[in-house]
């Protein structure tokens, strides 16, 4: 299995404020930016996060070879049943898809 | 006679924040730049909703003392203003009398005399009540409702202060600004905002620098200079091997912003769509064609905290492997048991508190979205219990205690016994505070919402 971490140079996901959560894809080169766009939709997104793609915003910055998702915060950031304070575990779930998959 | 050129205003940021360190020889070369001003943060949300709550610093008073004695000789050494904003974590009136505690004590330390200008951000409730009477706050996306009582039952309301602000302390004259809750980016935008700096090169500026060395390829060497004018802003990293290049420096635009292009400030927002980024060599950046939009309506943003609970935890670590395979099925088994033991002791209803089991080394940091299988050696099982007093909350932690050490799988086995890592296994935590407001606030004048105060310290007034 090729994941996509294999594929990007970076994948990072951290607050942007208590009320969002932003997940920056580096993919490094063009070939690997359109591989990634290709592979990771904004539903395949959504079912990996358990959010509605309505919900999803998605950037594509092709200058800089980035893609980048910005959600509301599935759990308020530090609220009770939040598991993870600077929300940058989502970026894991991200870089370990399966790019073929 | 030659027309008035706007003159470069140069802002050194020692680093992303008060507390985690700066380069001190990077700092010295920025100080033999002859700066005009030195800027650095003092907070963020970032770190949760504790330190809101509390009115509190998240990091340690001797820690801040010692950058803030650097940054205050770093100061009198250049004989400019030094300015940080959101004091103490939160920016909180408290924080910021905090900030100017350890400010007077260093003063005294150093000998220096200082003019010290405190621009306050707490937000009495009756403000925030009037202004949502008046039709004067509005919710921000994802929206949430504010109501009076809400207001009421928050710990902290603060304001974010913008560039206004932070150039109304600045013209006081003061030698030091210490200031509540601000957008990251208006203690660095604010003089060169009022020296006619290009408007969208200034927030832009700010934005890029407010990290600190983030925008390098050298994130933790802090150091950053920044030369705004008429036309636009360069960056260059003052340690030692950073340097910025166009790709580090438009990537900042990124970090911790859910929109890459736009950056909503009071007043108005940056717009970087058009801005053009060029290598003036190795190390220097050169940004152009950021453009600033005024907006007709000036609004500030609204942080509050509240508290909604009070909790106590529980640890205790699996290492039989039986046990550790089906460490689900027996949490599930164990919440259950629990519901039913906390009912019939202590008659709570499962509305009044919560108990939640986390299972370390599983799923603990993703809960149902964790997709990888594990098998580890061993599990931690970390409980949480919220409740609506501390004495509840202390009372399940000891109730549940006997259970977290030796519930069974099943019925017809010897009694098991997890570690517990130390005695007593539960901890109280105090209260859980939550971020309650995401809303902006709109005001007719910029400094209504906020105070200035000025002080002349170290200064003998006897005389």
């Amino acid at each position: 299995m090729t994941t996509l971490a294999d594929v990007a140079y970076k994948v990072r996901s951290k607050n942007a404020g208590p009320f969002w959560v932003t997940i920056d894809i580096f993919c490094g080169d063009r070939s690997a930016f359109e591989q990634i766009r290709n592979a990771l939709t904004v539903a395949r997104l959504a079912t990996v996060l358990r959010q509605p793609a309505e919900a999803i915003r998605c950037f594509e910055i092709p200058e800089l070879n980035v893609i980048k998702y910005s959600l509301p915060r599935p759990c308020v950031q530090g609220s009770r049943f939040d598991r993870d304070m600077h929300g940058a575990q989502l970026a894991v779930l991200v870089a370990e898809l399966d790019i073929n998959g | 006679m030659a027309a008035t050129s706007t003159p470069t205003t140069r802002v050194l940021v020692p680093s992303g924040a008060l507390g985690i360190s700066f380069d001190k020889a990077a700092l010295d070369r920025g100080l033999a730049a002859r700066p005009d001003i030195i800027c650095i943060d003092g907070g963020s949300t970032d770190s949760g909703p504790f330190y809101l709550g509390t009115g509190t610093s998240k990091y340690s008073r001797a820690v801040t003392k010692s950058e803030w004695t650097h940054l205050m000789r770093a100061r009198a050494a250049a004989d400019v203003p030094l300015v940080i904003g959101s004091c103490g974590t939160c920016g909180t009136d408290d924080t910021v009398g905090w900030m100017l505690d350890i400010t007077m004590e260093v003063a005294r330390e150093l000998g220096q005399e200082l003019r010290v200008a405190t621009l306050r951000s707490s937000q009495p409730g009756e403000r925030v009540k009037d202004a949502l009477r008046d039709g004067r706050i509005q919710p921000l996306a994802p929206a949430s409702e504010m109501t009076a009582e809400l207001i009421d039952a928050c710990d902290n309301v603060v304001a974010l202060a913008g560039a206004e602000q932070i150039g109304a302390a600045l013209e006081t004259g003061a030698d030091i600004v210490l200031a509540g809750r601000t957008t990251d980016t208006a203690t660095i935008a604010a003089l060169p905002l009022q020296r006619q700096a290009h408007p969208g090169a200034a927030w832009h500026g700010a934005k890029i620098a407010e990290c600190g060395a983030l925008c390098s390829t050298n994130p933790t060497s802090g150091v950053i200079l920044v030369d705004f004018d008429a036309d636009g802003f360069t960056v260059e990293p003052l340690a030692d091997g950073a340097s910025c290049t166009p790709h580090s420096v438009s990537a900042h635009m990124l970090y911790e912003n859910a929109d890459p292009f736009v950056l909503y400030e009071p007043g108005g927002y940056l717009d970087v769509r058009a801005a053009q980024y060029a290598a003036l060599d190795e190390r220097r950046v050169r940004v152009t064609a950021s453009q600033w939009v005024q907006q007709p309506a000036y609004t500030v943003k609204l942080e509050a905290a509240r508290a909604v609970g009070f909790q106590a935890t529980i640890m205790a670590i699996l290492r039989d492997a039986r046990y550790v395979r089906d460490a689900h099925p027996w949490m599930a088994k164990l919440q259950a048991f629990l519901a039913d033991e906390i009912h019939t002791h202590m008659a709570l209803q499962p509305d009044s508190y919560s108990l939640e089991f986390r299972l370390i080394g599983i799923d603990g940091a993703l809960g149902e979205l964790e997709s990888k299988p594990s098998a580890p050696a061993e599990v931690g099982v970390l409980g949480i219990i919220t409740a609506g007093d501390q004495e509840t909350a202390n009372e399940i932690g000891k109730l549940i205690n006997p259970w977290v050490l030796h519930f069974p799988l099943t019925e017809d086995e010897e009694l098991p016994t997890f570690a517990f890592p130390y005695s007593p296994a539960q901890s109280e935590r105090g209260p859980l505070y939550e971020f309650c407001v995401n809303h902006v606030m709109q005001l007719e004048d910029p400094m209504d919402a906020f105070r200035l105060d000025v002080a002349e310290v170290g200064r003998d007034h006897a005389g």
